[in-house]
């Protein structure tokens, strides 16, 4: 096991570098030069120059993405060009809202999706089944979006139980969750039901597994099967969902963020890119895809743990 | 008094009926073999008893297990007799057990599920049983996942989950299908005992007639969801009132009628031939190990010969065969047919591939569904290239072969899964012959088939080799089979070749302990009946 989590280890960190050194040559290559559109249309040439020469966009590609490789080792991510802040500040400020989001989000559609998949499938083709399965499909088939004003309008303006928008910060957590709950469940809805959907096939799938009538031959009930034998198994394929999830949890949520007023990591994204501000871009495209390869890591991790056969090769 | 009675059970599921007043009696310390061939509905009389069946069954009639009439309890109280008072085991050994729990907690479950100890008795309890079984601690300790165990210890762990709490009535659905001679005779030989030690009774279910001839007090034989016939074993063979158990008898023991072909020309020649396969590393710095799965195999087969391949699971028997076919590249060694070279699946022309044809074991697995009879059965033309007969030509090729396999022409259109095992198996056969081959490859080419169906092809394939004299190389488990219809015969043994020679002289004077262990092994149905009954 100890063997298996080291080599995942080293995978994680030869994508990790890959993945930083393509970052970097296509934001290279992308048109439009920083100094320019920092300075304005009418900047003299000699002051663009002086500007990139400070910014250090003259020094040799090799030494610039170096450079960068070392100081992300240490936390120092550069200077956003158009906040003229560390953006390692910005990042950690913004990641403060999209990671606990993510994960309420996330938490939230698993407590949903689990029972109600594990539900549809042990009364499969009953009513129940069939009701849960017009939920889920109305769940995925609704846009977040409309959903999350369909909320602020029940649970902010009507009832007044939330407020519409905006985020406290974390002085004070019980405020913070407060703000964060409308945006996760609006979240969480297309998430569970997807999530919900393929634990009720994946359990299906397992329940006609031979084994489960072996345990029911050794006297366990229909229930039991399913709880000890059917859940574990059908597990791998909902995991597999649940780390994508994650990842898109993270910096998907840009609209969402928009509709709640909350500083998040995908309002950030957008306005730097439309600054041109590549420092930022490159350093939360690098953080999005640490997560996801990080997530991958966890998932893998998760599976060995889950299934035995995928600790050791077969011999 | 009889332990478990049977009466008048009948069952259907959705439209379709299944059983049909099915009557059966049990007793104690006794065994009652069920035979039949697939579709006669013996699992479906298992699972009733139990009343473990799919959605949509309708069952009617009764089952009196020691007084409790099984049929009139509910499921939650049914519960309470599964595997406490009658235990099961399936047929399939790789699928029966959950592959994310250890053996341990798996046999344990039985004895915790119905409240017979603590969680520490039930796993003292666990290692007895697997103790019993002949899985022993050192070994199998019970941290083992399934994944790590052969079919037939896989066989043994399912054994001990449905014996643990010592049941009355076992009830075993064909326990050794899956297994391969050797491991037959262990587990066939473990239930014995346990029936001996516990008195237990059991209900073995086989298609295998020779399993019942070596093993049941009394038998029953089912035919289309009826009991054609029941009794003592001895009576019931002896006599065979209903004409279906002497057509099951004759079909089971049944020798193609074939002549010995005697040709001095060689087709295939094998020479020294290695293959291994890396093993995964335990570390990365660790040095690269490697299994061999043939270990120097020779071996030749003359023109129109027809050649038997046999050894337990594992021994290198379909490494040989997938090395024939060009299908794997061995590490050492030749392989020619009609003098060209095989050399794997880069290396070995197209009209050197047309001489080997195959015929594999699974009959639902080896066609796609999507594809009409037509396509699948001209399917290794191209390997003619631009000889590749096209139109009516095409057609007319197709049209031959089916009806050479005993098969219509207007069966081309229709696909597969409009036709029945047997049906199949004349189809890969039909799909094999369709490019004129020199030699068929037939890798359990009959293991899945009933008696009756077997029998059909033995004859069919023998009638093809009389008519175009055609090779086979068959590999066979099954060593009644290979007797039957080959003239030679080789036993292989950890990818090596111990004995060979005529296959009469093999299987009547056996030189290698393995190849005599391996006939001991194989129940024989004439032998059984002699040394139980006489005569």
């Amino acid at each position: 096991m100890t063997l298996f989590v080291l080599k995942r280890l080293g995978s994680l960190l030869a994508s990790l570098l890959a993945a930083s050194l393509v970052i970097f040559l296509v934001l290279e290559v992308l048109p439009g030069d920083p100094a320019a559109f920092m300075l304005g249309l009418n900047a003299a040439p000699d002051t663009v120059a002086a500007l990139r020469d400070q910014l250090g966009l003259n020094a040799p590609l090799w030494a610039r993405y170096g450079g960068w490789l070392a100081g992300m080792t240490v936390g120092d991510f550069g200077i956003s060009y158009t906040y003229r802040v560390p953006v390692a500040d910005l990042i950690g400020a913004r990641l403060g809202v999209s990671l606990p989001l993510a994960i309420y989000a996330l938490t939230l559609s698993t407590l949903i999706a689990i029972p109600m998949g594990a539900l549809a499938a042990a009364s499969r083709n009953s009513p129940l089944d069939t009701g849960i399965m017009g939920v889920t499909q109305l769940g995925i088939a609704v846009p977040n979006f409309w959903f999350a004003m369909l909320l602020v309008l029940a649970f902010s303006v009507g009832l007044r139980w939330f407020s519409a928008g905006g985020f406290p910060g974390w002085d004070d957590p019980y405020a913070a969750m407060k703000a964060l709950t409308l945006p996760a469940v609006a979240l969480a809805l297309p998430q569970a039901s997807i999530l919900a959907r393929m634990m009720r096939s994946a359990l299906i799938d397992t329940l006609d597994e031979d084994y489960i009538r072996t345990a029911r031959a050794k006297g366990l009930s229909r229930g039991q099967a399913l709880r000890h034998h059917a859940l574990r198994n059908a597990l791998i394929p909902v995991l597999t969902i649940m780390g994508l999830q994650f990842s898109f949890l993270l910096a998907g949520a840009i609209i969402i963020e928009n509709v709640f007023f909350l500083p998040g990591l995908g309002r950030l994204v957008f306005q730097a890119i439309n600054a041109r501000d590549l420092i930022v871009v490159r350093s939360v495209v690098m953080l999005l895809v640490f997560a996801v390869v990080a997530v991958n890591f966890i998932v893998d991790v998760t599976y060995a743990l889950v299934d035995p056969r995928l600790r050791r090769p077969v011999t | 008094m009889s332990l478990l009675r049977v009466k008048d059970l009948s069952l259907s599921i959705g439209p379709t009926p299944i059983l049909d007043r099915v009557s059966l009696e049990a007793g104690r310390g006794e065994i009652l073999g069920i035979v039949g061939e697939s579709g006669s509905g013996k699992s479906l009389t298992a699972l009733s008893i139990l009343n473990l069946l799919p959605r949509h069954s309708r069952l009617s009639g009764s089952v009196i297990f020691d007084d409790i009439k099984l049929t009139r309890l509910s499921d939650r109280a049914l519960n309470d007799v599964r595997g406490d008072d009658i235990g099961m085991i399936f047929q399939e050994p790789m699928t029966a057990l959950n592959p994310v729990k250890t053996i341990g907690a798996q046999v344990a479950e039985t004895v915790l599920v119905h409240g017979k100890a603590g969680r520490g008795e039930a796993m003292a309890i666990a290692r007895q049983t697997l103790d019993r079984v002949g899985l022993g601690a050192e070994e199998f300790p019970l941290s083992r996942y399934p994944h790590e165990l052969s079919g037939g210890q896989r066989q043994r762990v399912g054994i001990a989950m449905a014996i643990a709490l010592r049941p009355r009535l076992l009830i075993a659905d064909e326990p050794t299908t899956a297994l391969d001679v050797t491991n037959q005779a262990q587990v066939l030989d473990l239930l014995k005992d346990l029936v001996r030690e516990d008195g237990m009774g059991l209900i073995l279910i086989t298609h295998d007639l020779a399993v019942v001839a070596e093993m049941a007090d009394t038998v029953a034989v089912l035919k289309a969801g009826r009991v054609v016939e029941s009794g003592p074993v001895r009576d019931v063979f002896r006599q065979m009132r209903d004409p279906y158990t002497r057509k099951l008898f004759s079909a089971s023991a049944h020798v193609p009628a074939r002549k010995a072909q005697q040709s001095a020309r060689t087709l295939l020649e094998v020479e020294g031939l290695v293959r291994t396969y890396p093993k995964p590393k335990p570390a990365p710095w660790a040095p690269r190990a490697f299994k061999v799965a043939l270990d120097g195999v020779s071996l030749s087969v003359a023109q129109g010969e027809s050649v038997g391949l046999v050894g337990e699971s594992g021994s290198g028997k379909s490494t040989l065969a997938r090395a024939v076919l060009g299908l794997e590249t061995a590490q050492a060694g030749e392989i020619a047919i009609n003098g060209a070279p095989v050399r794997g699946p880069g290396d070995t022309a197209f009209a050197t591939r047309r001489a080997m044809q195959m015929v594999f074991q699974d009959p639902y697995g080896s066609f796609n569904p999507r594809h009409t009879v037509e396509r699948l059965v001209a399917e290794p033309l191209h390997l003619l290239g631009t000889e590749a007969p096209s139109g009516a030509e095409r057609r007319r090729r197709i049209d031959t072969v089916l009806t050479q396999v005993g098969l219509l022409p207007a069966d081309a259109n229709k696909f597969i899964h409009e036709f029945s095992g047997g049906q199949r198996q004349r189809i890969a056969i039909a799909r094999a012959l369709i490019v004129e081959p020199s030699l068929i490859v037939l890798d359990e080419a009959v293991s899945a088939l009933d008696v009756s169906i077997r029998a059909q092809i033995l004859d069919l394939l023998a009638a093809i080799s009389e008519r175009i004299g055609v090779a086979y190389l068959f590999i066979s488990h099954d060593l009644h089979v290979v007797r039957a219809v080959t003239d030679r015969v080789y036993v292989l043994k950890d990818g090596k070749v111990v004995e060979s020679g005529a296959t009469s002289e093999v299987f009547e004077r056996p030189r290698h302990d393995y190849t005599r262990a391996l006939i001991a092994a194989a129940p024989r149905l004439d032998a059984a009946l002699k040394t139980r009954f006489g005569e």
